[in-house]
């Protein structure tokens, strides 16, 4: 838990690719920014669904990966030294006597700033759940999505769900401290790296854990207590797994989450903005990117960049009431180039 | 040419069919709630569908992307596919699919 509030002129909700870009804009202009999200790391969907893909539509670049432009953006950022709050969500959202916005994370840092800009993309990233009926009520107590601490599966009956990278890294790393160890997985074929599958079936060759090529149809317990997990196979029809921890890994979907409460607009969980400034119903919340909606809209990550630069003229006459926006180009100013530390 | 798209209530919906379209592409055209949060680019398997039993050998076979990706489907069947890598041509006038819950908004 944090109990610094830190004092910025802009917080950005989100760290994609056009919440990036938006740190350059208004840091042209003099204006500190500080960026939270979700994810362990910066680029947002860029990093997180196509690190490796390529995008030919970026103005000026004919191809780079979703990985390239992250961190591309990172160095054309570094300069104006933005401040990140990564793996945590934005969740609270009050507005001050002196009109400023404080907005509370799911950890507790506390940001304040004139300006507030989301750049959410498609929403907070979150894991796929698995429809079983009532596992919710199993969540946090023999449900988990994530491994944080090791310990918590020592001696336990450990059932992991998935065939991806994090599905087999647990099985593997969890199985000499569990006391049992399970894989289930729809085919007996994985994505997960090849080295990883090596070993998962060595572990299973050698009779240190199981796999099921089954499909997950029921929990069973006493929430929030798993005793088992009911599956079904093609070749031997339904049966129950014993277990007390149940490891879905299904990779992650994109929800609105607590952006919704924040008392702005909202039109099929998108934010209507204006197309002069980019702002949200109300004022000194804007909305740039993917998760903004106005006639014409496209999805598109140059229109985000675009939506950025307008933006960031609004928000300097927020922050800086009273001063004069001197537009200015970066080919020919010394003043810009100054802050961008090349001169 | 159209094909059938059954929604997450049961209802089927008939859906204008335009030839190098994908299947999800003419879904999320159609104002259906699928979510396809990728874009179509075979990395999030959130427009998963389900292919009508007597459809689903009539159409080209999933490429090793498709099959990897659809590890990440919360539960996959022998007729799951993913729309984005189903390319509409006219002798698929017709198809009938289902979202699959995990691809529905």
């Amino acid at each position: 838990m944090s109990d610094t509030t830190h004092q910025t002129d802009v917080i950005i909700v989100g760290a994609g690719p056009v919440g990036l870009f938006a740190v350059f804009e208004l840091g042209l202009l003099g204006l500190k920014s500080h960026l939270v999200d979700i994810l362990d790391r910066v680029g947002g969907q860029c990093a997180e669904l196509y690190p490796e893909k390529p995008i030919y539509d970026i103005p000026g670049i004919p191809v780079c990966t979703g990985q390239e432009l992250t961190d591309q953006l990172m160095a054309q950022i570094a300069p104006f030294g933005p401040q990140f709050h990564l793996s945590e969500m934005a969740e609270e959202l009050t507005k001050l006597d002196n009109g400023h916005w404080r907005l509370k994370t799911d950890v507790g840092t506390v940001l304040e700033a004139p300006v507030l800009v989301i750049a959410a993309g498609g929403g907070s990233f979150v894991p796929k759940k698995p429809h079983l009926p009532g596992i919710e009520d199993f969540e946090d107590g023999s449900v988990f999505y994530a491994v944080r601490q090791m310990e918590k599966f020592r001696d336990r009956d450990v059932l992991v769900a998935g065939g991806g990278d994090s599905a087999l890294d647990w099985f593997i790393a969890l199985q000499p401290i569990a006391k049992s160890i399970a894989l289930v997985h729809h085919r007996d074929g994985f994505r997960a790296a090849p080295h990883s599958v090596e070993a998962m079936r060595e572990i299973v060759a050698t009779g240190k854990g199981q796999l099921h090529i089954a499909q997950m149809k029921g929990i069973e317990g006493d929430a929030p207590n798993l005793t088992g997990v009911q599956l079904e196979s093609k070749e031997t029809g339904a049966f129950t797994h014993a277990c007390d921890m149940l490891l879905p890994f299904y990779g992650l979907t994109m929800k609105l989450g607590p952006v919704a409460e924040f008392g702005i607009n909202l039109e099929q969980n998108l934010i209507p903005v204006d197309t002069e400034k980019f702002e949200t119903n109300v004022p000194g919340i804007f909305a740039i990117g993917d998760i903004n909606t106005y006639p014409g809209k496209l999805k598109l990550i140059l229109s985000g960049f675009h939506e950025a630069a307008l933006m960031s003229q609004a928000a300097f006459r927020l922050a800086r009431p009273g001063e004069r926006l001197r537009f200015q180009y970066t080919t020919s100013s010394s003043a810009l180039q100054k802050k961008l530390g090349v001169r | 040419m159209k094909i059938l798209v059954t929604d997450g209530h049961g209802v089927e919906h008939e859906v204008e069919a335009t030839d190098g379209w994908t299947v999800m592409e003419m879904i999320r055209d159609a104002g259906l709630p699928i979510k396809a949060e990728c874009g179509g680019s075979c990395v999030c398997a959130t427009c998963h569908v389900l292919v009508d039993p007597d459809w689903f050998d009539k159409l080209p076979e999933k490429g090793e992307e498709e099959i990897d990706m659809l590890d990440l489907a919360l539960e996959v069947f022998d007729n799951s596919r993913l729309s984005c890598q189903i390319e509409f041509e006219p002798s698929m006038d017709g198809l009938k699919v289902t979202l699959a819950p995990d691809a529905i908004m």
